[in-house]
């Protein structure tokens, strides 16, 4: 046990560094309503999370477990993922939204208290993606809920997404 | 002597205003709203009076014993003593009786039309007034003429909803297992007869060297059955969660608030009174027995979904914790440490007084509940709060009571209790310190178990979503049970805020008796404060309270006030991952409490059966319907009083032999017998 | 004078503000222990800080006491925070510094807290409840027991008399002291919600305990919540720190020696994070059935110590 405490210990960082991540990179569409000044203000030390799986391929998920890892370490610039969302200030949503997954979009749309920005990650978040037009799906967050920023990818790399989120708290200059 | 006669007037009057209440119901038992007017009226003058009089003995010290009438009977008198000790329990009888039959006036309302109120007006008046002769009288024989009117009237209380018969059985096993407890303590008061050879408590106490120490201990180990019996200790307790629930309401308030005390006083006169000097272990005996009674209580109460079945076992451990103060006591004076056990006693009878009140509030507040809803099933309440919000809030009240949060009154005499447990530890030898050590174990898991409890109790029967249909019917109830109810809950705080000049109170009332007779006292009140021994612990409720209260005001004006004034509230639906929340999703009184019943499932020994339905009986393959049934498997029965039962009918059924219907085997008995006698004259 | 209303305001404040702190240090410790970089420690300041900026949703099906719950629970936690010696001995409090009664102010919190998980009808809340109400329950007594044993062996339930007593200080009664501790440190994981009794960052509500209950919470009763939890694991720091092993307390009002006690208290404190931090590095969340057997053994723990002290 103290062997594996040590070797971490005496183990570099391998965490990439906010100033080498390429800003080109980070493309982030806004539409919709735009998010105030003083909300970005509020947000800016602390974030946190709430991610919706809309019916996707869980490609945009395993993107996003890859944010908490030792390597993107999201957590250290304030920002979490929580497990409720009453306690969330943004929404992640992927997947084309399903038929059935509707009403518990909308649900957790509503449970989210405001301030909040909602922001669809994914091709498929934004229009349906590889899907579109699908007899079983709802071509996109924006049909059922008001989106404030779109992250474009399939899916899109723990970098983008971690840049884009960034990027909207204005941590990132770009 | 004008000094003697006026409390003895007062008396009188305390008493012929029951009388007069119970007989003027029975008269006017055509008329319902007159007869339940008449008895309850009379019952809260009654208790007025009751009070004034407890007043006026104990400002003026009063020790007051009178007979009446010249004796015809050689053994028998009708005469009363009242120290300050009965006093103290005049005092909750008529406490508690004022707020109940406050309570009963719209209580009984809902009993119009199905049965006959001028009885139950008649037998709650009986029953108070037994109560008050049990702990005033000086004579066994008036005593157990007292004993057997309160247990035959609290009989016919409890078969009063006879039209439920669960109710009936109750009754039936209440009326066995009381007389079962009169026939010890009549055992035990012959024997105390036949080596003081009087019925009168106070020669008893003069002549106590009589008794020799294994008769002391055979009446010790009577007396434990007998008022254990009525006083609910495991394991003679088995009637009380059948029985309380039965009776109407304010009747099982004033049942389990008052009447098992009396089993408490009377023990509490036979040890300390009576038969004084005491072995050590009967001290021991009674620690052991309320670590068992209080344990074994909260954890039979966390099974039960009956609101009133699960408040009838907080009975139970709660007069588990008065033995513990009780066992105290006797220990530290058998062990000639006198100070202590001022502590301990003094500890016990505060918890009598709290256990009284909370108590009776639980059960007021349960009552009211039931009249809305008509139903004792924990299982179909839920989100009454909205509905009745000023039974919530006494029954809040209670809940904080009972689980000894502070600055309500069960914390303090819970404290007391724990600082004279400690005192034992620090200051016994080994064999008693691990006695006591037990003790105190049990008495903190209590304390935790207990608040569990009444989480899931308030939890389950006032908070989230109704869970059947009926309960939305639901209305606030009455004004008299409010005020019943309030002015119980305005008790529980106030004996907590004034916790101090009450402990110091009850200590001068403990000290009244002959084994204190100039011991100092372990504690002191300084401003506002207990302190106990010197320094060894000590606790302020005023000032507790005006802290917390300081400190919320503060906290609650910052944080609405100071930051962030704008923040808006919104009113949504509880977030339910997307699906509609039926009520089945709620956690029920059942499933809050099956993880704890897990852990003790030695001790509880749950059992489930399982059931299943098929659409098709001969290939078992789809399912219709699925029963589990959780339940508990009755220990008591099985290996207690199933075993007894057993053997006294083998012992019946070989000695029914004898009874041969031959006359001449007879004829050969009485010529046995007569030679026997024949002989044993000579041998004389 | 004036020393002595700076002295109460300072333990008046000194746990709400530094509790943050305290949970900061520790998530650092275990981001390192992940080879992560992790959030500054100053974080869970500027988590509450936005939670106190944000609006609230409340259910419709919620009561009073769901909204006077958050209040309730911090209250109590301030409360307790200024009954217990933090970086001085010597103040005299008779009024709330009793053990029992800090023990039972605590659990007027774990009631409040367990009402309000019940009173908005979720499943999440309802079970969350029912679990802590079991783990507090068994905790109780491990919890009464080892402050006993430190009582007994002081002579007095004031928790400011125990941490005076210089015997402990000069080594006596080790064994005692040393086993009540072991007995103590699980009832701290216990009440605090630690590994191996519960995880504190998960989002798995099926193995949630405490945050099960403020599931529902948003807003400023929510930053309540949050602050009342982390003012909790300092307040049981300080109890473990101060009573067992009182060295470092200011034995006098002087303005040295207060600084002394506030120095020696934030390296206790230091010490205390880096240890569970390392253990919630090490072992897994015990399965929910083991754990009331780990809350027995404290209790035994105690018993047995209260037997060798004499």
């Amino acid at each position: 046990m103290f062997k594996l405490f040590l070797k971490i210990l005496k183990d570099k960082d391998k965490v990439i560094s906010i100033n080498s991540i390429d800003t080109k990179q980070a493309e982030v569409i806004a539409v919709g309503e735009k998010i105030q000044q003083k909300v970005k203000k509020l947000f800016k030390g602390s974030l946190a999370i709430r991610q919706i799986d809309a019916g996707s391929d869980n490609a945009c998920e395993q993107e996003l477990v890859a944010l908490s890892n030792a390597f993107y370490d999201v957590e250290r610039f304030g920002i979490h993922f929580v497990a409720s969302p009453r306690h969330a200030d943004m929404l992640l949503i992927t997947g084309p939204v399903t038929q059935n997954m509707a009403e518990a979009l909308r649900r957790a749309y509503q449970a989210t208290p405001n301030p909040k920005i909602v922001v669809a990650v994914g091709d498929d978040a934004i229009d349906g993606g590889i899907y579109k037009n699908s007899y079983a799906i709802l071509n996109g967050v924006s049909n059922i809920v008001p989106v404030n920023y779109n992250i474009p990818g399939d899916p899109p790399s723990p970098k983008t997404i971690l840049c884009g989120i960034l990027n909207i708290l204005e941590t990132l200059e770009v | 002597m004008m000094s003697t006669i006026i409390p003895q007037i007062i008396f009188f009057t305390v008493l012929s205003f029951f009388v007069i209440g119970g007989i003027g119901s029975l008269l006017f038992r055509k008329n319902d709203v007159l007869a339940n007017r008449w008895s309850s009226f009379f019952a809260i003058f009654g208790s007025v009076i009751g009070l004034f009089f407890v007043a006026l003995i104990i400002i003026n010290g009063y020790d007051i014993s009178f007979s009446l009438g010249t004796l015809v009977l050689p053994l028998f008198s009708v005469s009363f003593h009242i120290d300050k000790l009965s006093a103290f329990f005049i005092f909750i009888i008529s406490l508690i009786s004022l707020f109940c039959s406050v309570y009963a006036i719209g209580y009984v309302k809902h009993f119009y039309e199905k049965y006959n109120i001028g009885f139950l007006g008649f037998f709650y008046n009986m029953f108070i007034l037994g109560m008050l002769l049990v702990v005033s009288s000086s004579n066994w024989l008036l005593f157990l003429i007292a004993w057997e009117v309160m247990s035959i009237t609290s009989y016919f209380l409890v078969i009063y909803d006879r039209q439920d018969p669960q109710n009936v059985k109750a009754g039936f096993l209440y009326l066995i297992m009381t007389h079962v407890g009169t026939a010890f303590i009549v055992l035990a008061a012959l024997l105390l007869y036949k080596f003081t050879d009087s019925f009168d408590f106070r020669v008893i106490q003069a002549n106590s060297s009589l008794i020799p120490l294994s008769i002391k201990n055979i009446i010790f180990i009577f007396a434990i059955i007998g008022f254990g019996t009525k006083s609910g200790i495991i394991p003679f307790h088995i009637w009380l969660p059948d029985a309380h629930p039965a009776a109407p309401s304010h009747v099982s308030a004033l049942m389990s608030g008052v009447m098992i005390k009396t089993g408490i006083y009377m023990m509490i006169r036979i040890f300390l009174y009576m038969i004084w000097p005491v072995p050590v272990w009967w001290g021991l005996a009674l620690l052991i027995l309320g670590s068992i009674s209080s344990l074994m209580g909260v954890l039979y109460a966390l099974t039960e979904h009956d609101i009133k079945r699960l408040l009838a076992y907080h009975s139970i451990e709660n007069i588990g914790i008065i033995l513990l103060g009780l066992g105290g006591a006797l220990t530290f004076l058998s062990l000639n440490m006198p100070t202590p056990a001022l502590l301990s006693l003094t500890a016990a009878l505060f918890h009598t007084l709290n256990h009284a009140t909370f108590k009776s509030l639980l059960f007021l507040s349960a009552g009211s509940i039931i009249n809305q809803t008509h139903t004792r099933n924990m299982e179909e309440y839920g989100g009454l709060i909205k509905y009745m919000p000023y039974t919530a809030l006494f029954f809040l009240v209670g809940s904080m009571a009972i689980s000894a949060l502070p600055p309500f009154n069960g914390f303090f005499s819970e404290w007391l209790t724990f600082q004279s447990l400690f005192q034992g530890i620090a200051l016994l030898p080994l064999y008693e310190k691990l006695i006591f050590i037990l003790a105190a174990g049990s008495l903190a898991f209590t304390g935790g178990l207990a608040l569990a409890c009444f989480v899931k109790a308030f939890g389950a029967t006032f908070l989230a979503r109704p869970r059947s249909a009926e309960i939305s019917h639901a209305k606030e109830s009455s004004f008299s049970l409010q005020v019943g109810m309030g002015g119980i809950a305005l008790l529980c705080l106030l004996i907590g805020l004034y916790s101090g000049h009450i402990a110091i109170f009850l200590e001068n009332i403990v000290k009244d008796l002959e084994v204190f007779k100039n011991t100092t006292s372990f504690m002191s009140v300084s401003g506002q404060s207990i302190v106990v021994e010197k320094g060894f612990g000590s606790v302020s409720s005023l000032l507790f309270f005006v802290f917390f209260v300081l400190v919320i005001a503060l906290v609650i004006g910052v944080i609405k006030f100071v930051i962030n004034r704008n923040q808006k509230i919104e009113t949504g639906s509880t977030w339910d991952c997307g699906t509609d929340l039926a009520p089945r999703m709620e956690i029920t009184a059942t499933g809050f409490s099956r993880s704890i019943i897990m852990i003790f499932r030695g001790i509880l020994r749950p059992s489930i059966q399982h059931d299943i339905e098929y659409h098709d009986a001969q290939s078992r393959y789809l399912p219709k319907s699925r029963t589990i049934i959780f339940g508990l498997h009755d220990v008591y029965q099985s290996y207690f009083y199933q075993p007894l039962y057993k053997m006294i009918n083998a012992i019946s059924s070989q000695t029914k032999k004898i009874q041969s219907g031959n006359t001449n085997a007879y004829i050969l008995y009485i010529f046995i017998a007569l030679i026997i006698s024949l002989l044993f004259v000579l041998w004389r | 004078m004036i020393t002595n209303i700076i002295t109460w305001i300072l333990q008046l404040i000194f746990v709400p503000i530094m509790a943050p702190l305290c949970v900061g240090i520790t998530r650092k410790l275990k981001a390192k222990f992940q080879n992560r970089k992790g959030a500054s420690i100053f974080q869970p300041y500027q988590d509450l800080q936005k939670l106190f900026g944000k609006d609230e949703i409340i259910s419709k099906d919620a009561s009073w006491i769901f909204r006077c719950a958050p209040y309730i629970v911090f209250t109590v936690t301030i409360v307790v925070g200024a009954s217990i010696p933090l970086f001085a001995s010597s103040i005299n409090n008779t009024i709330t510094s009793d053990l029992l009664v800090i023990v039972y102010t605590l659990a007027i919190g774990t009631f409040f807290l367990a009402l309000a998980g019940i009173d908005t009808g979720s499943a999440f809340g309802g079970f969350g409840s029912s679990r802590e109400m079991t783990m507090s329950a068994l905790a109780e007594g491990g919890f009464i027991f080892s402050l006993l044993t430190m009582a007994l062996i002081s002579n007095s339930t004031n928790l400011f008399m125990i941490s005076q007593n210089s015997l402990l200080l000069q080594g006596h009664f080790f064994l005692s002291t040393a086993l009540a501790f072991c007995g103590f440190f699980i009832i701290v994981l216990a009440e605090t919600a630690r590994f191996p009794f519960d995880n504190p960052s998960t989002h798995l509500e099926l193995t949630m305990i405490h945050e099960a209950m403020i599931l529902e919470y948003s807003g400023k009763k929510l930053a309540l919540m949050e602050w009342a939890s982390a003012n909790k694991l300092l307040i049981f720091i300080a109890i473990a720190s101060n009573l067992f092993f009182p060295f470092g307390l200011a034995q006098d009002l002087s303005a040295s020696a207060i600084i002394l006690g506030i120095i020696v208290f934030t390296i206790k404190i230091g010490i205390f994070c880096l240890v569970i931090a390392i253990l919630e590095s090490s072992i897994a969340k015990f399965r929910f059935f083991r754990l009331p057997d780990l809350l027995i053994i404290a209790f035994i723990l105690n018993v047995i110590a209260i037997i060798l002290i004499y």
